[in-house]
């Protein structure tokens, strides 16, 4: 099925699918491009105060005293808070959803009270007139501990001599069984059954910009304002409301130019909280940015994880079930409001994804830790499940002696099987495992890559070939959170304003963080009104100014904020040429609008400048019927309702060298063919995928927060925990399928953590391959040098 | 007790004369006293590379010179390098590449680039992989970067 | 995080330096790409940064019969960029070009590199290798020490307070080779060497894996390998995975000598 044919014109009209499909540069990149965009932390206020956090030093300790006494006589500082004093102004909360059967986590607070559950965990909040000073008198906060036992180790956290919260009884945040019944036979009588156990380094996002706020309290109003580097600013809003009890309506949140999210930046931070708590307190602008240091003990950590897999295939390669037990840890509490049992969870829905079986059994378990907490990270859950998936199917065709990719063809769900429900219950629209599989070993030139392999074996140069089929979750609908009681919005809407000199104005509830989301809405509505590109100008992020909606998450902003965009982009033409017919005195019908003017729809003749329409329209009223008025600004939302989340597939392929002396991998090349439905901006969703590729090869070779056991994170800094630069990552070639979602006009589907979810599956596939002659092989996630020569017994 | 200078220096051809504390470091010294905003911290350990700046001609960490190091010395910011359309090529091949997303690494990335534009070289893909290995971006994956450089460069 | 407060002096003269650095607390300010770092990670909490970018005679590269003096002010870049180091010292010019990342480079200096000493860095082995004297300007004169003298511990020198390091001299080598293991480029290495052979003798000096750079003489390819101690782990390596590639290193840099 090519490109889809999409009606922006009111229906029975000639299709034309105007910017939809280009690759236009972002008219918001100019700014970011002269050092002119305007981040969070780059933001003026009168009587700004900042604040530092006193961080517990200790991963588990109970707080017997804390003497600010020296701390509040030190040069510039305001005030020193302990967490009773903010919790008097803010509430704590429980980070529990109904649709996880049985989650449980204590309260958190936005300071800690009584004790601290994870070093770096903030204990107290000094206010001073720079940040500089803050932290000076942050130094000389005392304080006395009592140490608690520290609980690391995920598998003794299970096993739960030592529970961190008694009143919870265990260490168990959430757990899930999931079993399709009959799988246990099937593992019986399979003639080859495969296990292995893959390990997954608990990692973080390393956002280039750290957390920022700035709470603005006005007690004359009773009113907050919040700048924050937030996805999710209507989320944001509610909770700020709740907890700080002030009415919803007074509280506006304005996300700014962000530096990067990648879902670190959607979650609730007690730090956060506490800024905005204290504004209240203090009456006064407060501003809080995460330092380099601050973030990696604080940013939420993601991903760790102990998962056992195993696959039951038939002699001629057909997988008849998998059965997975899933372990993974996350720090003391569960995050807010999201809950960090979603990871997991979907690590069971996910697994075995691309492939046709009806058996499927699995365990999983979520347990506390007295480590950094844990939640939503670009591809949630889809990096592991499709690591241990891929992975275990690769060890069943290396068993048959199958090619991986032969293996696969004879396992993808077939691209006419749809609509297809799965064994873990999550259903499919319509996808394109086969013909993206096709296309990647085209593109690739997979047998001259297999030859080439081959001859260079005899050399003893050890190059690895690794694939990895995939689906993702994108487009989610209330499933995701809403049917849980979470005050997260899955629906958006989109605002359109016709301005009198013939501009448009978009107003949309979702998001940007440079992934181009105010790009593709400068696309859609141009397409849909009928305007050129240069006369749109788009906001998002501000809760004052846009419709209610969800934000940033869960790869939603194209299909969902971009479907309300192009609704209100339809309706706003319709209106525009309603105003157009009056002026003209000519039948609605016979009009349309084209590169900024209305036009004989038959003739493309020019009729009338949108300037002109937008003069009689706002300034001249009197001459238009007196029954008529003009509706030039146009809200409309969508909310996906067919599907409870639309499923996208793909499939990436990864081209390594290993060097068995030093273990070091050299990555040589990258693929990725991914269907995402109807593509809006293609350079952008190839970069979308390029980037997520990348944070993907960070968890497959060099990311891991380490920690020691008594629960120190060793490595919190840039020169310790290592991010892929520049110098060693490969070229990533990009190519698409369109398989639109019928659930909307535009089609689209989503797309930014596609990279992500895929790439450490098929790095680690690729180094498998490569070390495959040699007996060796890895599952122990980031794949050090250490690690491949433990493997291949050198060391 | 803190210590302060007096420094004097031009910055983006200005010259700037302030009493500074001796701790604070350039990049805060530009963003905080001069409301220079455009150069970013994203570590303050010399690692990320946002804070790349140009002091004397030569690109440096602002993160890890005091400014009062600066004494004297001729200061270039992306405001000022954008103003003088000295950045104008680099940030067209950006732009066309989306060579950039959040933005947040991007003014220091364009220091850098530039650095190797400036000198004329006829860099390979390795070569300008080589010459940002020290500007960290999380949002591209760097291959647009490469690819809007080696235009700058060769185009 | 920001730096602790701290006083700040820029001597003129050296008999000024001198003073300066003596004093309780102080500490010696070039480049400052690794000491500010750690007074912005609030690591170290010096009284007084004494500056010495401002002296005069501590940079310049000359080119002796035998050896190339280099002085303590020479930044990295400038190193890099000399086609003097390049063609009668090749050993530290390949070197240099693994330090960090060219910001860096522009503003750290060799001095600062040889005085702080630290276990993973290039030019502390590079000096090690060519036997290079370190030469040393106090208040009663000069004094020179011999690099195996000079370095003797984590961060150890033999500097002295008050005591600035001017340069280093470096013997010219016949064959050298240059061998670092990193996981990114500019990263401090996990493992290194610095090898050169002068007549009939080969010497390595492999950085990061002890508290200092360690220097071998060995007659044979089997003799080095066995004589190599067994390093301490580092966040990512075990003591046994240091040792094997400190080997494979030493192979690979034999047979270029």
């Amino acid at each position: 099925m090519g490109k889809a044919e999409l009606p922006l014109h009111a229906p029975g009209t000639q299709v034309d699918k105007g910017y939809i499909g280009q690759s236009v540069p972002r008219p918001n990149a100019q700014r970011l491009l002269q050092g002119r965009g305007a981040f969070t932390d780059d933001l003026r206020f009168p009587r700004l105060a900042h604040v530092a956090f006193f961080r517990s030093p200790y991963a588990h300790a109970r707080i017997k005293k804390l003497d600010f006494s020296r701390a509040v006589k030190q040069p510039g500082v305001i005030a020193v808070f302990d967490g009773p004093t903010v919790a008097e102004y803010c509430t704590p909360w429980v980070a529990v959803l109904a649709h996880l059967k049985g989650i449980k986590s204590p309260p958190q607070y936005a300071i800690a009270v009584e004790r601290a559950c994870w070093q770096g965990e903030a204990c107290a909040a000094v206010v001073a007139e720079s940040r500089t000073q803050a932290e000076d008198a942050a130094q000389l906060i005392e304080a006395e501990w009592e140490e608690l036992p520290v609980v690391v180790d995920m598998e003794e956290s299970l096993a739960g001599k030592r529970v961190i919260h008694p009143d919870l009884g265990d260490n168990i945040c959430f757990k899930r069984e999931h079993d399709t019944g009959g799988v246990d036979e099937v593992f019986a009588s399979a003639d080859v059954v495969v296990e292995e156990t893959f390990h997954f380094g608990r990692h973080t996002g390393v956002c280039p910009e750290g957390r920022a706020i700035v709470a603005d309290y006005n007690a004359a109003e009773h009113s907050l304002t919040v700048y924050h580097a937030t996805q999710a600013p209507h989320m944001m809003q509610d909770i700020f409301s709740r907890h700080l009890s002030i009415p919803e309506a007074n509280v506006r949140v304005i996300a700014k130019d962000i530096g990067g999210s990648y879902g670190i930046k959607v979650h609730v931070y007690a730090d956060e909280m506490a800024t905005a708590a204290i504004s209240v307190i203090l009456r006064r602008p407060v501003k809080f940015v995460a330092d380099r240091l601050e973030s990696f003990l604080s940013d939420i950590h993601a991903r760790e994880h102990r998962a056992r897999v195993r696959l039951a295939c038939s002699k001629a390669g057909e997988i008849l079930a998998f059965d997975l037990d899933d372990l993974t840890a996350i720090g003391p509490y569960s995050v807010y409001p999201r809950t960090s049992g979603i990871e997991g969870n979907q690590v069971v829905n996910l697994t075995g994804g691309p492939y046709r079986h009806q058996k499927y059994k699995a365990r999983m378990h979520v347990v506390f830790t007295n480590k950094n907490v844990t939640c939503q990270y670009r591809a949630v859950g889809h990096p592991i499940a499709v690591a241990l998936t891929e992975g275990i199917v690769d060890l069943a065709a290396q068993k048959l002696g199958m090619d991986p990719a032969e293996f696969r063809k004879i396992n993808l769900v077939p691209d006419d099987a749809y609509p297809y429900t799965f064994p873990s219950g999550i259903k499919f629209e319509k996808l394109s495992h086969h013909k993206a599989l096709d296309l990647l070993l085209r593109t690739m030139n997979y047998s001259q890559l297999r030859a080439e392999q081959s001859r260079l074996r005899n050399q003893k140069v050890y190059r690895g070939i690794g694939l990895a089929a995939m689906i993702e979750v994108t487009n989610p609908s209330p499933a995701f959170y809403g049917v849980g009681g979470a005050r997260i919005s899955a629906q958006d809407g989109a605002t359109l304003r016709f301005e009198p000199t013939g501009m448009v104005t978009v107003m949309c509830s979702v998001t940007e963080q440079g992934q181009g989301t105010e790009g593709i809405f400068a696309q859609i509505a141009a397409s849909a009104v009928g305007v050129s590109m240069d006369k749109v100008r788009v906001i998002t992020g501000d809760t004052g100014v846009t419709p209610y909606g969800g934000g940033t998450w869960a790869s939603r902003g194209a299909g969902i904020g971009g479907e309300a965009v192009l609704l209100a982009g339809r309706a706003l033409r319709s209106n525009m040429l309603d105003v157009a017919a009056e002026i003209l005195k000519l039948e609605k019908a016979e009009l349309d609008i084209k590169d900024n003017s209305v036009i004989n729809k038959l003739t493309s003749e020019p009729k009338l400048p949108l300037q002109e329409l937008g003069r009689v329209a706002y300034f001249r009223p009197d001459t238009l019927p007196l029954d008529f008025q003009s509706e030039l600004t146009v809200t409309r939302h969508y909310t996906p309702r067919q599907y409870g989340f639309t499923f996208t597939n793909g499939i990436q392929a990864s081209l390594v060298e290993v060097d068995p002396d030093t273990g070091f991998v050299k990555l040589l090349k990258h693929w990725c063919v991914e269907d995402s439905g109807t593509v809006i901006n293609p350079m952008l969703v190839d970069e979308q995928i390029r980037g997520g590729v990348v944070q993907g090869i960070g968890a497959a070779l060099y990311e891991e927060c380490l920690y020691g056991p008594d629960g120190q994170l060793l490595n919190g800094n840039m020169a310790d925990y290592l991010v892929p630069m520049s110098g060693e990552m490969p070229d990533i070639v990009c190519a698409h399928i369109e398989t639109p979602t019928l659930q909307s006009q535009l089609g689209a589907k989503g797309v930014g953590e596609a990279g992500t979810a895929g790439a450490p599956a098929a790095v680690m596939n690729a180094i498998n391959d490569a070390l495959a002659p040699l007996n060796a092989r890895v599952t122990r996630m980031p794949f050090t040098p250490e690690r491949i020569l433990q493997a291949l017994k050198k060391v | 007790m803190e210590q302060a200078l007096n420094v004097t220096m031009t910055v983006n051809g200005a010259q700037v004369t302030r009493s500074i504390p001796a701790r604070q470091h350039l990049v805060d010294f530009l963003r905080d006293e001069l409301g220079l905003t455009g150069s970013h911290i994203g570590c303050e350990h010399g690692v990320c590379g946002a804070c790349t700046l140009r002091v004397n001609g030569e690109i440096v960490r602002g993160c890890l010179m005091l400014a009062v190091q600066a004494d004297g010395c001729r200061v270039d910011t992306i405001e000022g390098l954008s103003d003088s359309k000295e950045l104008e090529k680099l940030q067209k091949a950006f732009h066309e590449k989306n060579a950039l997303q959040c933005g947040f690494c991007t003014p220091g990335m364009l220091m850098a680039a530039q650095d190797l534009v400036r000198s004329k070289k006829k860099a390979t893909r390795e070569e300008i992989r080589a010459h940002i290995s020290g500007n960290y971006c999380r949002c591209t994956g760097y291959q647009a970067i490469v690819d809007a450089i080696e235009e700058a460069i060769n185009g | 995080m920001k730096a602790p407060s701290f006083a700040y002096a820029k001597p003129r003269s050296l008999a000024e330096a001198f003073d300066l650095a003596a004093r309780p607390g102080a500490k010696i300010l070039a480049g400052g790409q690794s000491l500010i770092p750690a007074l912005n990670l609030r690591l170290s909490s010096p009284e007084l940064l004494v500056d010495i970018t401002g002296l005069a005679g501590l940079s310049g590269i000359e080119i002796l019969k035998d050896s190339v003096r280099a002085g303590a002010l020479c930044t990295h870049t400038q190193i890099d960029k000399s086609e003097e180091i390049g063609k009668h010292l090749p050993l530290v010019a390949e070197a240099v070009a693994h330090i960090a990342h060219p910001a860096i480079r522009n503003r750290g200096t060799l001095g600062g590199s040889l005085a702080l000493a630290d276990p993973a860095a290039e030019l502390p082995a590079c000096a090690l290798a060519l036997d290079a004297v370190l030469v040393i300007a106090t208040k009663k004169g000069e004094r020179r020490v011999a690099a195996a003298d000079f370095f003797k511990g984590l961060f150890e020198t033999d500097l002295k307070p008050g005591e600035i390091l001017a340069g280093a001299e470096f013997p010219k080598a016949d064959k050298s080779v240059f061998l670092e293991l990193t996981r990114r480029q500019g990263d401090y290495a996990i493992v290194g060497l610095a090898g050169i052979a002068r007549g009939n003798e080969r010497r390595f000096a492999f950085f990061g894996i002890g508290s200092k750079p360690i220097l071998l003489k060995p007659k044979s390819l089997e003799e080095g390998k066995a004589s190599l101690p067994t390093p301490a782990a580092d966040l990512y390596h075990s003591p046994s995975t240091k040792l094997h590639l400190a080997r494979v290193l030493l192979e690979r840099a034999w047979n270029r000598l």
